[in-house]
């Protein structure tokens, strides 16, 4: 299927023009008597869009994306270093990864909310109960692609590299170490993503400030465009934040046929 | 072994002798697979012999045997009339499949062995570059192999090998991938590159012509399991040869007709033996 830049554009904001217009009629015009959305639950395109405008001209979003970005950011950090540490490690060591393995399957098939409680706790209101929850995410992500990535190096370029006269610890640098970062990369995308589902889960369940915070005020005091200009925001933020992925992802690997990128 | 032709004059000690090497894998049922029966070959230094036999002999087995990548289940493997054991130091190894490093360029991969044994990178990549143009891709250098075509990898590839300097070249089924026109150019490449510093190389292909047009001597292998070795003829067309010329001369001729009559009944039982498997 082949469409030009311009067509694809022109189709895309369509879409988007289209279900606004929608959502805006159905929740103002009646149809049978009926209005479809009451805007009780669903507010409609106009509310929502000044109160975007009011959170962004009076400046009081970026205290919160600020903080949901700290939290993302780090939680992302955190769990990739975590998770390519232990990935490297359990690889490398097969008896510890055997030991290990029942708990790592059963941590990582604990829904990770039911954490959230336990990190508020020990850690408090603040970004770090949020950091933590996105830890908890981020890190099995990263942690199986990279020990995926050490286990799955070529037996060919491995043996290639042994017989050019590497030693263990070139090895690691030349072969071990670039092929568990490759897979990390390709897991970027997802790995980023549940960072920022840690950061606004966290908020949401309890905090002082970020998007999930905003969303759950919101939505106590049944302030539903406030829910849904939250919502929006954030989906524009995990956008942003999409396309900065993509064009690190260009940079790190510039040595992959570009298919296999498209994961 | 009766038409084998007369062992080499070991007045030195052969760069690769094999004595009575066997192979066996446990497989996963429990059972054992003899992939090599006995066999014997030597390698003199400077002498480019090549094994050839049908799919599945156990051809790169041998091979693996004289890298030290596996170890023999009997029998024994000298290099240069030393045990070995564990790796080959001696021998430089090209792989049938791909085996440049993806994640480096064409300069980075050429450059590795060196960079491994020491040689401070600035000089490595130097020397690197001079081997790229000498396996005439100088201007690749900062390409990464998979924008590159087969035969430009296994240009890669022989120049990763040669670099090091090696006194030995294993070489399994190294063109086997390529096409027709691509493998004499590279068959050409590598016999230039050979004859400025004769290493002794041990070749695997399945390719009688190939063989006979590179080589100085060819061994047979029969058909697995138990594979053994029973032919080994000495190629006497004079040198550099031209793997296309090479083809036109009588001298070639017969001699193939001669070893495929041996080689034919083999493939012929190696391919019963795997279709009927």
């Amino acid at each position: 299927m082949t469409m030009s830049r311009f067509t694809l554009l022109t189709l895309q904001i369509l879409v988007a023009v289209i279900s606004v217009w929608a959502w805006y009629a159905l929740a103002t015009y009646p149809v049978f008597g009926h209005v479809l959305l009451p805007p009780f639950f669903f507010s409609n395109p106009v509310d929502v869009a000044s109160q975007i405008y009011v959170w962004f001209a009076t400046g009081v979003i970026w205290k919160h994306l600020l903080v949901t970005l700290t939290e993302s950011v780090l939680a992302f950090v955190i769990g990739s270093f975590g998770g390519v540490l232990v990935g490297f490690w359990f690889a490398r060591q097969p008896r510890t990864a055997a030991v290990f393995d029942p708990y790592v399957k059963m941590a990582n098939a604990l829904p990770r909310v039911v954490l959230a409680p336990i990190f508020t706790l020990w850690l408090g209101l603040g970004i770090w109960s949020k950091v933590a929850l996105g830890v908890t995410l981020v890190f099995f992500i990263v942690f199986f692609n990279v020990y995926q990535g050490v286990k799955e190096v070529s037996p060919t370029v491995l043996a290639n590299a042994r017989m050019l006269g590497m030693s263990k610890r070139q090895l690691m640098r030349h072969v071990y170490w670039p092929s568990a970062l490759s897979w990390m990369f390709s897991s970027l995308h997802t790995s980023v993503g549940f960072a920022v589902v840690g950061a606004v889960v966290g908020e949401y369940l309890g905090s002082a400030a970020g998007l999930g915070y905003l969303i759950q005020q919101a939505e106590g005091v049944f302030d539903v465009a406030g829910v849904f200009a939250g919502m929006f925001v954030l989906a524009a933020f995990v956008i942003v934040i999409d396309m900065f992925v993509t064009v690190v992802e260009r940079r790190l690997l510039v040595w992959r046929p570009v298919a296999e990128l498209r994961t | 072994m009766a038409e084998s032709a007369p062992a080499q004059p070991s007045t030195q000690s052969a760069a690769i002798a094999l004595q009575q090497v066997s192979v066996a894998f446990r497989l996963p049922d429990g059972g054992l697979y003899t992939a090599v029966e006995q066999a014997t070959l030597k390698v003199a230094d400077g002498e480019f012999v090549s094994i050839v036999g049908p799919t599945g002999c156990g051809k790169s087995t041998l091979l693996n045997i004289a890298a030290g990548l596996i170890p023999p289940s009997a029998g024994r493997a000298d290099i240069f009339g030393a045990h070995l054991l564990g790796l080959n130091r001696q021998a430089g190894y090209l792989f049938q499949a791909d085996a440049l490093f993806p994640w480096k360029t064409a300069l980075e991969n050429v450059a590795i062995g060196p960079e491994t044994a020491g040689t401070p990178p600035q000089e490595a990549r130097a020397h690197a570059k001079a081997w790229l143009t000498r396996v005439g891709l100088g201007s690749f250098g900062d390409r990464y192999p998979h924008m590159l075509s087969g035969g430009q990898r296994k240009r890669i590839g022989l120049a990763q090998v040669l670099i090091r300097d090696p006194k030995i070249l294993l070489m399994d089924e190294p063109f086997g991938p390529l096409d027709a026109q691509t493998r004499q150019i590279m068959g050409n490449l590598l016999l230039d590159l050979w004859s400025a510093d004769r290493k002794a190389v041990l070749f695997i292909t399945h390719d009688l012509e190939e063989a006979i047009a590179l080589s100085d001597r060819v061994v047979i292998m029969s058909a697995g399991p138990a594979s053994r070795i029973i032919g080994d003829w000495t190629v006497k067309l004079s040198r550099p040869r031209d793997i296309a010329e090479v083809k036109l001369d009588a001298g070639f001729n017969t001699l193939h007709r001669e070893i495929w009559h041996t080689l034919k009944a083999e493939v012929v039982k190696g391919y019963e033996r795997v279709e009927g498997a």
